[in-house]
């Protein structure tokens, strides 16, 4: 059966279901997923999957985009085109790839090290352009595929094998940086609560600008400390605490709690920030840059060589 | 009488208007179709220092800057006290009288001091009053300059522009009262050309080959892609985008790219140094993307406003790993243009990442160009690509992007095609993109996919013109040369002839892949081969000799971070010829 087309630029993509047709079992990968048994991921790779069906999203609309590490294996594991790029790069990457074509559905999957360490700085810039994308963070606050080493978000006086004597640096919080870095859309969910994280990524999906979530993905087998009866135990969600995206102070003093409350939902939302294909006047007549002729018109190729005379 | 030539020197300290009267002159020129090579020496500082322009113009074909000055025009007593012993009998020396003081004399040289302050209101007006001088002075009536000086100082009103030609016709008339006019006038020939640096070439010829994406973080001497490609972004409907740094650019051009885009990047050696990892991450994942790389006097921060060909086993080398790659060095500033389509297909073609290597000669230089070559829509091929022309019926087997064919060359679906989703990755993946570098337990799949992807090269060298040996089969030397330094090697060839001395010319443009049976057997009956570039450790000639078993007689090198000028290979065929050395490094004079 042949699939539709990709919509014209004027609809939006994700406005509403436009389909059923569509089930979780449709967007499975080629490959099986290789993590541990257990891991996080798992969850977060089974909410991505769902939120996409759930929207009625086809798989050649949807861009998966990962750098590389355990979590970064995502885009081999779910049917959607997708870019297995390099360690740290897969927002520049996806800012290219959404710049290109930005009638795509553009997702990037990763964990905290590949967006947070070596990929620091392009996730600091991606997010004050607030390109129009998913970015889902697999946190699990250690380094796995290098079998066990600190993270930048792991707790200071974390014991690993990098740091045996406890390591002496303070770990990132994600949530109040994006939210001052200019990410429009912020939140923070964990892979053991699946509806709640499913609702959190369809939001992300939904929101037209920089969408971040940061999601708690246990590592059972390098990480003993931040386990899922950790999370378990800790974390509330925000929508029970009375809390108000909308407002901005707000969202940046609830993400910097962390102790025996730990908070998850919707930090911060904005939909009043345009995103940055939406601010780029070249792009101002809706058709893709990668779909336009390469041709230059003799107006325009005249004009040139007139300026050289 | 016609001139062969003319040479013109403006020289002062950064942020005095060394430019302004330089491209006025150029524009001049090219308008009486007069051919022009010009190139700045710059200090990597906004302002003082010293910098000096050349610019040199003729009726034929003007390949480099040349050896002499016939005009030299100091700013400032710096350039007159460094310049002024080295012009040659016949030449002449302009310079604001109340500004500049003739530093002993020279034989022959006439010395022209303009009275700026009679002739002009304000000191700023200099420029204008120089130019008019130096067109008086060579037979080129004013009326061209002033509608010059209108288009150029229009935007500034009515008022300035009167005031402008007023100082021109005033300088015009004082220079053919008191200076003696050269005797040669500077002809019109009727074609007018057009100008252009190399930077502006390559930009251009991004836009020929239908570059719709072009990032960059800033760095010199490639800063002027950049700027131009802002400048005519919107009217062109190209995206243009200044990253984080380089690393950003690379992985951007290359996420565009997959998406169908032509995109593009420029940068320098620092720059290239950080991209390199991606560029084999766009070999793996088989996306096309160019980047160019505009050398500069290396290493490390190097000398940023200085040339070198210093960067080629850089690009050789770029990333870990084999990979297929395309690499081109432009001969001269024009060919900056023709290079940037061409490579834009292969790449296309051999979805592969392809590499420009430019110099800081080329890209700051500026020289005429013909505006028949200019041509925005050269034929254009995009290679096996699905999902750019259409509506794409879905593949009734499998749609495998990695697939085993005898070219090597698979299809390849952009993102947003029906029935095509597949995932692109930089680890190693079989045909239909499944990972198997995680559970690798299959090494012969690994050399097949290998061999696939380096089979890839065997067609793009079918699609390379191989270099041509140019002058006699029996010359005395036969002079090897790679990208920016042809022209300059091709007028030291025609001074060898005057002195007698049989030299042929070789300039090799592609060096990945290298057309290296075309090589040896263009080389096979040299009787003394001299490989002539820019930098220290002869980059090239280890490079040739490494793929072809040539060896050279003898090397020209440069590293000092100033070009070849032609005497500078006239001497050193001299030096080798009668077997005072195998490696001649000129000593460049101070002229900078």
């Amino acid at each position: 059966m042949a699939e539709p087309a990709i919509s014209d630029a004027t609809t939006p993509l994700v406005a509403k279901p436009r389909r059923a047709a569509l089930t979780v079992k449709d967007f499975k990968g080629k490959a099986e997923p290789d993590w541990c048994p257990g891991c996080g991921d798992f969850g977060v790779l089974n909410a991505l999957k769902s939120a996409v069906a759930g929207l009625g999203l086809s798989p050649h609309e949807v861009l998966t985009i990962s750098g590389i590490g355990c979590s970064s294996n995502l885009p081999g594991y779910i049917n959607t085109y997708g870019m297995h790029t390099l360690h740290g790069r897969a927002l520049a990457v996806a800012t290219g790839a959404q710049l290109g074509n930005h009638r795509l559905k553009v997702v990037v999957t990763g964990g905290d090290g590949d967006g947070f360490g070596i990929g620091g700085n392009h996730f600091l810039h991606t997010m004050r352009r607030n390109v129009d994308l998913t970015y889902i963070v697999m946190d699990n606050q250690i380094y796995g595929l290098t079998t066990g080493q600190v993270s930048p978000t792991s707790r200071k006086g974390m014991k690993t094998k990098s740091t045996p004597h406890g390591s002496v640096e303070n770990p990132v919080n994600a949530i109040p940086m994006a939210i001052v870095c200019g990410a429009t859309y912020v939140a923070r969910g964990f892979s053991g609560q699946q509806k709640h994280l499913i609702e959190l990524i369809e939001g992300a999906l939904r929101h037209r600008g920089f969408a971040f979530i940061d999601v708690f993905s246990p590592c059972v087998t390098y990480n003993k400390e931040n386990t899922h009866e950790f999370f378990k135990q800790r974390t509330r969600h925000l929508e029970d605490m009375g809390h108000d995206p909308s407002d901005y102070h707000q969202a940046i003093e609830k993400g910097t709690l962390w102790g025996e409350v730990i908070p998850i939902g919707l930090f911060y939302k904005n939909d009043d920030a345009p995103s940055l294909d939406e601010l780029e006047p070249v792009l101002g007549d809706g058709v893709p840059l990668a779909h336009r002729p390469l041709s230059v018109s003799p107006e325009d190729g005249r004009a040139l060589v007139a300026e050289l005379m | 009488m016609a001139v062969r030539d003319f040479a013109v020197g403006i020289g002062g300290a950064a942020g005095q208007g060394v430019a302004t009267p330089g491209s006025v002159l150029a524009k001049l020129f090219v308008r009486r179709g007069l051919h022009v090579n010009a190139y700045n020496a710059y200090q990597s500082i906004i302002r003082g220092g010293h910098t000096f322009l050349t610019i040199r113009t003729g009726e034929k074909p003007v390949r480099c800057l040349g050896d002499d000055l016939d005009m030299l025009i100091p700013l400032n007593q710096d350039t007159m006290d460094r310049h002024l012993a080295r012009m040659r009998a016949g030449s002449a020396v302009l310079y604001d009288v109340a500004k500049v003081k003739p530093s002993g004399a020279a034989e022959g040289v006439q010395l022209c001091p303009l009275p700026v302050a009679q002739l002009a209101k304000s000191p700023l007006h200099y420029n204008t009053a120089a130019v008019a001088a130096v067109l008086r002075m060579v037979g080129v009536e004013c009326a061209a300059f002033e509608q010059l000086l209108a288009e150029q100082f229009r935007r500034k009103g009515d008022a300035v522009v009167t005031e402008n030609v007023a100082v021109a016709r005033a300088a015009y008339e004082y220079a053919g009262a008191n200076f003696h006019p050269y005797p040669f006038t500077l002809p019109d020939t009727g074609r007018p050309l057009a100008v252009a640096t190399g930077n502006e070439c390559l930009a251009m010829g991004g836009v020929a080959a239908g570059v719709k994406f072009y990032c960059a973080y800033p760095m010199s001497p490639s800063t002027g892609v950049l700027m131009w490609m802002a400048r005519h972004a919107q009217q062109l409907g190209i995206m243009v985008r200044q990253v984080e740094d380089e690393i950003g650019v690379i992985n951007m051009a290359i996420g565009a790219a997959h998406t169908g885009c032509r995109a593009m990047c420029a940068t320098s050696g620092g720059g290239f140094a950080l991209m390199t990892e991606a560029l084999g991450a766009a070999a793996m994942m088989e996306i096309p993307v160019v980047c160019i790389d505009v050398q500069r006097a290396g290493p490390a921060t190097g000398v940023p406003t200085k040339t070198e060909q210093g960067d080629l086993w850089q690009v050789l080398g770029a990333g870990q790993g084999d990979y297929p790659r395309l690499i081109a060095a432009p001969l001269g500033i024009a060919d900056c243009f023709h290079t940037i389509p061409q490579i834009f297909d292969l790449a296309d073609r051999f979805q592969c990442p392809g590499i420009v290597l430019a110099d800081l000669l080329e890209s700051e230089g500026f020289s005429s160009l013909d505006p028949a070559e200019l041509d925005f829509n050269p034929p254009r091929n995009r290679g096996e690509v699905i999902g750019l022309d259409g509506e794409v019926a879905a593949p009734l087997d499998e749609y495998k992007r990695y697939l085993r064919t005898e070219s090597g060359i698979a299809p390849r679906a952009v993102p947003g095609t029906p029935g095509h989703a597949h995932v692109v990755a930089t680890d190693e993946h079989d045909e239909r993109g499944v990972l198997i570098s995680d559970e690798f337990t299959d090494p012969h799949k690994r050399q097949a996919i290998m061999e696939r992807r380096q089979r890839k090269m065997e067609g793009a060298l079918a699609r390379i013109d191989p270099p041509e040996l140019n002058g006699p089969k029996d010359a005395d030397v036969t002079l090897v040369g790679w990208g920016s330094t042809w022209g300059v090697i091709g007028e030291a060839i025609e001074h060898l002839e005057r002195e007698g001395i049989r030299a042929s010319h070789l300039q090799v443009k592609w060096m990945v892949p290298l057309h290296v049976e075309a090589i040896q057997s263009a080389l096979a009956g040299a009787k003394k081969i001299v490989i002539v570039e820019n930098n220290y450790s002869g980059q090239f000639a280890r490079y040739l000799r490494s793929e072809s078993g040539v060896v050279a007689d003898a090397h020209i090198r440069k590293y000092d971070g100033e070009p070849f000028l032609p005497h500078h290979v006239v001497d050193g065929v001299r030096e080798v010829l009668a077997g005072r050395t195998k490696k001649y490094v000129p000593v460049h004079e101070i002229r900078v």
